[in-house]
């Protein structure tokens, strides 16, 4: 094997050997892993091999998985994780199922106790297989160490092209462990899978004919166009019609959100220029959106009007939610350059333009700022202002993370890492460790909740360890917010567990200091500047809780089951 | 309505429960499914009869098959020319005196006789799902002891 006496000091001997060694041929430059008695031996193959890829140590392995989403989110490559059998593997499903739901690419390497006792209940055996297909876009259990280069090779090809998705890899240790005697292929198999990225051009061209028979257009942007890395042909597509544009949760940055004819995000927390845009538009062109209920509401009221045009590169998600006149199958990037190819039609929607825009300059999104405390939506303004709208911003899940899509205006593409799908709560430090790795010299910016981060929270000593300087603002309202403000508009103020006053939360100043990180704690405006002046002066950590009025509502918000025009608090009450 | 589709696979260990899974996650009602290898020993074929709402649904079972990685072609041949059959094995109670009225109920539907005992025989059917309930409701009153069914295996018709 003289490719391999090349690369590494010694040749390939074992199973583990194979495995790392694959990880090298498809150009892994991070592994997030966690060790255990069933991946011991890859863990001593790579003390061996010394392979030129880093190896991160997150303090859980669900931190493992969401920081691989982080580092996948922001690079485009896949994730790539390794965890033991058992309960390392049970604690990678939330975050598999996060990158399932988000469409992003993984590759989950999980220990398994020897075949010979598969299925016996063996010391630390879960079935990796049985509990990772319904979450996974694929997974394998590897049977012999010749499949090792194949199931790898596949596994990257399945993880990163069509619609990217995790892909979980089940190894037994006596496969780890098992010689190898000659060389094995790594060529593909896989006769099922042929995934459509370029469009139908007779599809493409029934696209430019709607918008020439269009009076009312608009252009939802989601997350595929992000994952494409087609933020460029889009911005020259919607400059050409000059159509305005309402993005997904995670379509945030795909478009720059501070351009003119940007209404934001639609959907229960959008806009009222956005969901209005939808309600009344004659021609709808959904470009790598899912038609996610949160973001259709109601889905017998949902763009009433409207011809729609569905441009995704999964097939199923073409009709699934929404009924479409223009099915348009492929990659966003290679049918925008599909549409930008074509004959431009001379059109004008200007009127309608002014109508959208008059909306949004009519009903911002708002807040008041309460006595001296602390608004949220206001900091995250001024946090957008400090970093020139182009930090990598990465969320947890509650208020907390509507008001970043809301008041963070995201001019970057694949810059916003927020889950959307799954909405999982402990996400967002473990994914900013993954994103600042994948991306170290930006700034990384963490908005979390006092409810979220204490879900994740040990992900400090990552933060630390790695010396990362990622700046985690604590929103802390003293409540689990969201549900809070649920409970309080719909389960007439019948608060259940969402309180976290008194002794009941922590002290995060003192914690972050604990793991070795800078605390700062503020409680009122005026402390405000100073504190951002010292946190974005440096490039060090930093953990700073915000006081906040629990009373702070996300507003605008559709009720559930309602028609995205019923919104609550579009004006300040 | 009722919707036969057929599906082509990969013949690796769990592809089955995958497929299954899928039905079950998505809320798609099996009423049967019948699966064997394909003269090429690494390729199975599957037939699903599954019960769905409306066209758009049966088009999104069709559209999250084909997604599947480990399948190769799916069809819905429910409306095409095709051949479909169903294979049962009726376990009946029978007494010296029943005997030859059971022989002679099941004589037209073509059946053999797989097992005799001194109370019962074992009867093996093949056919539409209609002849098959016809026969079983025909055995009902003597007492039916068992029966198993496979379900609907079906292609199409070969073309002239
Ligand atoms: C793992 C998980 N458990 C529960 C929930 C339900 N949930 C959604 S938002 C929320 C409260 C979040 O509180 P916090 O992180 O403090 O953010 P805030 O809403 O206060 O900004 C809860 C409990 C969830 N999304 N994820």
């Amino acid at each position: 094997m003289e490719e391999t006496s090349q690369q590494f000091t010694r040749p390939i001997k074992t199973g583990a050997d194979l495995i790392v060694k694959s990880l090298v041929d498809n150009d892994v430059e991070v592994l997030f892993s966690y060790p255990g008695g069933a991946v011991l031996p890859i863990f001593d193959s790579m003390y061996e091999l010394d392979p030129p890829f880093s190896n991160i140590l997150c303090r859980h392995e669900q931190g493992l998985a969401h920081a691989a989403e982080g580092y996948a989110r922001v690079t485009g490559k896949p994730g790539v994780v390794l965890a033991t059998s058992g309960p390392g593997a049970t604690n990678t499903l939330t975050g598999i199922a996060d990158a399932m739901l988000d469409s992003l690419p993984m590759i989950v390497l999980t220990g398994q106790v020897g075949t010979g006792v598969i299925g016996t209940d063996a010391f630390q055996e879960a079935d990796v297989i049985g509990l990772t297909t319904p979450i996974s876009k694929y997974n394998y259990q590897i049977k012999a160490v010749e499949d090792i280069p194949r199931i790898i090779n596949e596994a990257f090809h399945i993880a990163t092209t069509g619609r990217p998705g995790p892909v979980v890899i089940d190894v037994p240790k006596n496969i780890s462990e098992a010689a190898v005697r000659e060389e094995y292929s790594g060529d593909f198999y896989l006769p099922g899978y042929q995934p459509t990225v370029e469009p139908n051009i007779s599809q493409i061209k029934r696209v430019v004919e709607a918008i020439a028979e269009a009076e009312k257009p608009v252009v939802l942007v989601g997350g595929g166009v992000n994952l494409a890395d087609a933020s460029k042909e889009f911005l020259e597509f919607v400059e050409r019609y000059q159509i305005p544009v309402v993005n997904s949760l995670q379509g945030t940055g795909a478009f720059p959100g501070s351009h003119e004819l940007a209404l934001g995000m639609a959907g229960m927390h959008g806009t009222y220029a956005a969901n209005m845009a939808i309600n009344d538009s004659d021609l709808l062109i959904n470009i790598g959106a899912r038609f996610d209920d949160r973001l259709t509401g109601n889905l017998a009221f949902f763009a009433p009007n409207a011809k729609v045009a569905h441009i995704d590169v999964d097939p199923a998600e073409i009709g699934k939610n929404v009924k479409t006149d223009i099915p348009v199958v492929g990659d966003a990037k290679a049918a925008l350059q599909a549409l930008l190819e074509e004959e431009t039609v001379e059109v004008t929607f200007a009127a309608w333009t002014q109508e959208c825009l008059a909306n949004k300059k009519r009903h911002p999104l708002w807040f008041k700022h309460q006595d001296e405390r602390i608004s949220p939506q206001w900091l995250i303004q001024e946090i957008s202002e400090r970093t020139d709208n182009q930090a990598i911003v990465v969320t947890d899940v509650g208020k907390h993370q509507m008001w970043a899509a809301q008041f963070y205006t995201q001019d970057k593409s694949n810059k916003f890492v927020s889950s959307g799908g799954l909405g999982t709560m402990g996400f967002g430090l473990p994914a900013a460790v993954g994103a600042q790795i994948g991306r170290p010299d930006d700034t990384v910016v963490l908005i979390s909740g006092d409810g979220s981060i204490q879900m994740t929270i040990q992900e400090l000593a990552a933060v630390r360890q790695y010396q990362l300087p990622v700046k985690i603002f604590i929103l802390n309202n003293q409540t689990l917010g969201m549900v809070h403000q649920w409970q309080e508009l719909i389960y007439s103020d019948r608060y259940a567990q969402s309180v976290l006053d008194g002794d009941l939360n922590p002290d995060f100043v003192k914690l972050a200091e604990a793991y070795g990180v800078k605390g700062i704690k503020v409680e009122s405006e005026d402390q405000v500047p100073a504190m951002l002046d010292e946190v974005f002066g440096n490039r060090d950590a930093y953990v700073v809780e915000i006081m906040i009025p629990a009373t702070e509502k996300v507003f605008p918000m559709v009720p559930a089951g309602k028609a995205n025009t019923e919104m609550l608090g579009v004006d300040p009450l | 309505m009722k919707r036969i589709i057929t599906a082509t696979v990969e013949n690796s260990s769990g592809v089955l429960n995958r497929l299954t899974g899928l039905f079950a996650r998505r809320t798609f009602n099996i009423e049967s499914i019948t699966v064997g290898t394909t003269p090429d020993e690494t390729i199975s074929k599957m037939t699903f009869v599954v019960q769905v709402e409306s066209a758009e649904e049966a088009e999104q079972l069709i559209k999250q098959l084909n997604k599947q990685i480990d399948v190769i072609k799916v069809n819905d041949i429910t409306d095409l020319p095709i051949v479909k059959r169903e294979l049962a094995l009726i376990k009946v109670k029978v007494s010296k005196s029943t005997r030859p009225e059971v022989q002679s109920i099941i004589e037209p539907f073509r059946t053999n006789i797989l097992d005799v005992s001194k109370n019962s025989i074992t009867i093996e059917v093949t056919g539409n799902t209609s002849k098959v309930d016809a026969l079983i409701d025909l055995l009902t009153p003597y007492g039916i002891i068992e029966v198993s069914r496979t379900g609907i295996t079906a292609f199409p018709r070969g073309t002239k």
